[in-house]
C-alpha cells in the first residue's frame, strides 16, 4: 500500500536533506568508512550472528566439537533423521542411470551440467521444483570480474578477502578472481545480455566493499538473464541433459566401496521414491534462507532450505563457516505485501544512501554487507533513529531518488524496471519516494567442505554455488555468488567428468550411511521426530493445521 | 461477513503481520469461498486458508514466474491476471492459478543461426501467425508491450524485442492467451540470446584480461597475497585506494598490480 499520510510526513524531512546529500555526492564527500577494528565492535554488538542464545554445538557427525555455535534452526536439520527408512529400499533396481547426477537446477548446476556435457557425459538433473527456480534468477545487481583497465584480480582477491574477515579459504578465491573474466566471456558468447556502452565495453559498478568498479549487470535482473540463458542452452541440449522437476533428492547413494553411487529422489507430487544410479555426482542445491533463522525474514527462493549440506554431511562430509548468516542489509520492511524483498544492493552503488528518521546519514553506503546491516540495526535499536512502520516493523530510508538526481531523469525506472513495477504496484513510486528497509535473511556464507574443483571428502561426490563453503569465508560480497555459481559450477562440471572418464565401476549400493547416521543420533541421545532434508518450509496456518484431523504431516509435508 | 484476526496471527518466517481489526473477505479459489484477510496477497492468503503450495510458488518476490494467476471480480466481465506473491486480493475474486502451460521450445544451435529475421523463421516459424489483438499485453504481469515486440519479431528487429522482454519472467500467460498458438516468451529468449551473441559487441577489454590471466600475468600478484602475513594483509586492505562514486577520469595512483 501507498506510504501513510504519517509516513508521508517523515519523507518531507528526507526531502529536505536531500539535495545537500546530492551535491556532496557530486563532489565524492561520503559518509566515512568504518576501520577494521571498529568494523568488529559494531558486528560484535548488533551483527545477529553474535547473539549467543538461539546457538548451539554440533553433537554428532565430523563438525561435532569444532568449537563453534551455530543457530538452532541449522542444527535441528542434522538432529533429525532421514525422510526415508534405509531398510524398505531396494537399492537393486535403479530407475534411472547415468554419467553425472546433479541435484538441484539453479545456476550452478546447470552450468555443470553444460561443462559436463560438452565433456562427453550424460547429463540428469533432479531438482525440487522447476528449472531455475533458484536463488540465482533472484539475485539483481550483478557479477564481479577484474577486468577494467582500473582494476586486477589482484584487488579482487583483496576485496574478497577483506570482506569475509580474512577466514576465507585462499586458493577457493585465488581461482574465483582468476576463473571471473573467463566465465564473462562465456556467458557473452552464450547470448547473455549486458549492460554495455556502444562499442561493447561493461558499464560497471561499484558493490560494498569493493574499491573498484567490477559489477557487471543486466539491469537489476542480473541473475535471471544468467539463468535464463543457461537454461535455454541446457534445453537446446536435450538430447544429453534430463531434467527431472518436482523430484528433489533426499539421500546420497553410495557404493561399497564409498564412492558416491547417485541419489534417491523424491517426486513430491505422486510421492514415490525413485534411484539414481551415476558414476560421479554433484550438489547444487543452493542455501538456506527459508529456515528464517532467528526469524528473520529472507530474500531467498522458496525451497531454499540447505538440503545439500544435510545429505552430505550423512555421508560423512564436514561443512564450513555455517555459523555465519548473511542478512543482506536491505530488504523492504514497507509495504507489508514486499517484506523481505530484495532491494539490491545496486540501489547503493548507483547513488541511494542509507538515512535516518531525521534525513541524516548514518553509514557508508558501501560497507561490506554484515558490517552495513550491522549499521543499520545499530541506527533502529539504539540510536532510536529508525522508521516505524503501521504495523509495527521498523525500518531506515533508502533514498532512492537521489540516483535520478545524479545520474539523470528516469535512470531508476531504467535501470531498476523490476524494482521500479514491484513498487509501482503498491502506489508507491521509487523515483519519486524513498524505500523503507531492513536487514534480512540472505546468504548462507558456509556450506560443505570442498576443494577448488568442488571436489569433497567423498570419491565421485562434489558440489558447487552456495552450497560450496569456504569461498566467501564469513561473510560475501555483492556480486560474488552470480560470480562463483559459475566459476564452480564450470569446475564442478569438468572435474566430474574427468574423473568418471577415469573409468568408474561401481560397487553395490547401500544406505549404510544413513544407518550409521541414526545410529551415531541414538547414541548422543538425540531423540527427535525431526526429519530433515526439510525441502519446503512450512507456512501452514496453525489454525486450519488443528482441524486436519486425519492428515499426517512428515516434517513439514504432509 | 466480516470478522477481525487477532494481532497474534504472526506466522513464523515469511512473517506478514496482520494488525488488529483487518477486515477479512471472501475470495473464490478455483471456485471455492474462503475468507482471508483483505492485507494479504494471493499466495498468502491461500496459504491463510490452508493450501501448502508445492507447485505454484517459486521466488516470493515477483522475478521467477511461478505462480501467474488469472482472476475475475464479481459482476465484470474481464479478465484479470497477476502474481500471486505481487497481487493483493480482493473481495470476490474468482482465481486460478496457471501452475503450468505447455510452450514450444526449440532446441537450436546459437553458432549456426543467422542474426537476422530468418533466424526466428526457422525456429519459430507459428510467430508470424500474430493476429495483433493484444491478448498477450493485457495479460502480461510484468506490464510487458508482448504484442509490440511480436511485431518487432515479424519485422526482424531482434534487438528491440531484446530490449522489449528485458523483464521477461516466463511464466506463461502470453502463450496461454494466445489465439495464434504462438510461444512468445520462448522466441523473446531466443532473441535475447541472438542480440547478446551477435548484435551486442564483444568487450574487447575482458578478452585482454582473459588472454592475461591465461598467461598468468596474475598469478605472482596473488600468490605475493597469499605469501603476506596477516597483519601485512589487513594493512594492504585497509590502505585499498577506493575509486569514486563518480569516477569520470579518475586513475589509480598504484598501478604496479593492474
Amino acid at each position: 500500500m501507498a506510504y501513510t499520510p504519517e509516513m508521508k510526513e517523515l519523507i518531507k524531512r528526507v526531502e529536505a536533506t536531500r539535495p545537500e546529500r546530492v551535491e556532496r555526492v557530486k563532489q565524492g564527500i561520503q559518509f566515512p568508512k568504518l576501520s577494521l577494528e571498529e568494523s568488529q565492535r559494531r558486528l560484535k554488538t548488533y551483527h545477529p550472528d553474535y547473539k549467543e542464545e538461539g546457538r548451539r554445538e554440533f553433537k554428532i557427525g565430523p563438525n561435532k566439537g569444532d568449537g563453534h555455535s551455530y543457530p538452532d534452526e541449522v542444527v535441528d536439520l542434522f538432529e533429525a533423521k532421514s525422510r526415508i527408512d534405509p531398510e524398505i529400499v531396494d537399492l537393486s533396481k535403479p530407475d534411472y542411470e547415468t554419467d553425472v547426477l546433479i541435484i538441484g537446477g539453479g545456476g550452478a548446476g546447470t552450468t555443470a551440467s553444460l561443462f559436463a556435457q560438452e565433456n562427453g557425459m550424460k547429463v540428469i538433473i533432479a531438482t525440487k521444483l522447476r528449472h531455475g527456480d533458484a536463488n540465482t534468477i533472484m539475485a539483481e545487481g550483478g557479477i564481479q570480474s577484474a577486468d577494467s583497465t582500473k582494476d586486477s584480480p589482484y584487488y579482487h582477491y583483496l576485496d574478497i578477502i577483506g570482506g569475509g574477515h580474512f577466514t576465507n579459504k585462499p586458493e577457493l578465491v585465488k581461482v574465483l578472481t582468476l576463473d571471473a573474466p573467463l566465465i564473462i566471456q562465456w556467458l557473452e558468447s552464450l547470448g547473455m545480455n549486458f549492460d554495455k556502452t556502444p562499442d561493447g565495453e561493461m558499464r560497471l559498478l561499484a558493490g560494498g566493499g569493493t574499491c573498484r568498479k567490477r559489477m557487471h549487470s543486466c539491469g537489476d535482473v542480473t541473475g535471471a538473464e544468467i539463468m535464463r540463458t543457461i537454461r535455454d542452452e541446457a534445453r537446446n541440449r536435450r538430447d544429453d541433459i534430463t531434467v527431472l522437476e518436482y523430484q528433489p533428492a533426499v539421500e546420497i547413494i553410495l557404493d561399497e566401496d564409498g564412492k558416491a553411487a547417485g541419489a534417491l529422489l523424491y517426486n513430491m507430487e505422486t510421492e514415490e521414491y525413485t534411484i539414481v544410479k551415476a558414476k560421479a555426482v554433484i550438489i547444487t542445491t543452493g542455501g538456506c534462507g527459508r529456515l528464517h533463522i532467528q526469524g528473520f525474514a529472507t530474500t531467498n527462493h522458496y525451497g531454499a532450505t540447505m538440503d545439500g549440506i544435510v545429505m552430505a554431511y550423512r555421508c560423512g562430509v564436514p561443512h564450513c563457516f555455517l555459523y555465519a548468516t548473511q542478512y543482506h542489509p536491505t530488504g523492504a520492511a514497507y509495504p507489508e505485501q514486499n517484506v523481505g524483498l530484495l532491494i539490491t544492493e545496486k540501489m547503493r552503488t548507483a547513488g541511494a544512501q542509507p538515512v535516518n528518521i531525521d534525513g541524516e546519514e548514518f553509514t557508508f553506503p558501501l560497507e561490506p554487507r554484515d558490517v552495513e546491516s550491522a549499521n543499520i540495526i545499530r541506527e533502529c535499536m539504539d540510536v532510536g533513529k529508525g522508521i516505524p512502520t503501521p504495523v509495527g516493523r521498523i525500518g531506515v530510508w533508502l533514498d532512492t531518488p537521489m540516483i535520478d538526481m545524479l545520474r539523470g531523469e528516469g535512470t531508476v525506472e531504467h535501470d531498476f524496471p523490476a524494482k521500479y513495477i514491484q513498487f509501482k504496484r503498491y502506489g508507491i513510486d521509487i523515483s519519486k519516494e524513498p524505500l523503507l528497509v531492513y536487514p534480512t535473511l540472505h546468504y548462507q556464507n558456509g556450506g560443505v567442505e570442498a576443494n577448488e574443483w568442488g571436489e569433497t571428502k567423498i570419491p565421485g561426490l562434489f558440489v558447487a554455488g552456495e552450497v560450496l563453503g569456504g569461498i566467501h569465508g564469513e561473510n560475501r560480497l555483492m556480486g560474488n555468488s552470480l560470480l562463483d555459481i559459475n566459476v564452480y559450477g564450470r569446475r564442478a562440471g569438468i572435474r566430474a567428468a574427468e574423473y568418471v572418464k577415469e573409468g568408474i565401476t561401481l560397487k553395490k549400493l547401500t544406505l549404510e550411511h544413513v544407518r550409521a547416521y541414526h545410529k551415531e543420533l541414538k547414541e548422543a541421545g538425540i531423540e527427535t521426530d525431526r526429519i530433515s532434508p526439510m525441502l519446503l518450509p512450512d507456512y501452514s496456518n496453525p489454525e486450519v493445521r488443528a482441524k486436519q484431523l486425519t492428515a499426517r504431516y512428515f516434517g513439514t509435508l504432509r | 461477513m466480516t470478522t477481525t484476526v487477532a494481532k497474534d496471527a504472526m506466522r513464523k518466517g515469511d512473517k506478514t503481520v496482520i494488525a488488529e481489526g483487518t477486515r477479512m473477505i471472501p475470495i473464490y479459489v478455483m471456485g471455492k469461498r474462503y475468507f482471508v484477510p483483505e492485507t494479504l496477497t494471493i499466495q498468502k492468503a491461500m496459504e491463510y486458508a490452508g493450501y501448502q503450495f508445492i507447485r505454484s510458488c517459486g521466488c516470493r518476490g515477483g522475478i521467477c514466474g511461478a505462480c501467474a494467476t488469472v482472476y475475475r471480480l464479481e459482476g465484470d466481465y474481464k479478465l484479470y491476471s497477476g502474481l500471486a506473491c505481487q497481487t493483493v486480493v480482493q473481495p470476490n475474486m474468482y482465481l486460478v492459478q496457471i501452475p503450468f502451460f505447455p510452450a514450444n521450445k526449440v532446441a537450436y544451435d546459437i553458432e549456426k543461426l543467422p542474426y537476422d529475421v530468418t533466424a526466428i523463421q526457422t525456429t519459430y516459424p507459428e510467430t508470424f501467425r500474430c493476429v495483433q489483438c493484444n491478448a498477450c499485453t493485457k495479460v502480461c504481469p510484468m506490464d510487458l508491450q508482448v504484442m509490440d515486440y511480436m511485431a518487432a519479431a515479424i519485422r526482424g528487429d531482434i534487438e528491440a524485442v531484446a530490449e522489449m522482454s528485458r523483464s521477461c519472467i516466463m511464466c506463461g500467460l502470453c502463450t496461454s492467451r494466445c489465439p495464434a498458438e504462438t510461444n512468445q516468451y520462448n522466441m523473446a529468449e531466443l532473441c535475447r540470446r541472438l542480440y547478446g551473441r551477435y548484435g551486442q559487441k564483444k568487450s574487447q577489454q575482458v578478452a585482454k584480461r582473459v588472454e592475461e590471466i591465461k598467461a598468468g600475468k596474475y598469478d605472482p600478484m596473488i600468490e605475493e597475497l597469499q605469501s603476506l602475513p596477516l597483519e601485512e594483509l589487513k594493512k594492504r586492505y585497509e590502505e585499498r585506494e577506493w575509486e569514486p562514486v563518480m569516477s569520470e577520469g579518475w586513475e589509480p595512483k598504484e598501478t604496479k598490480y593492474l
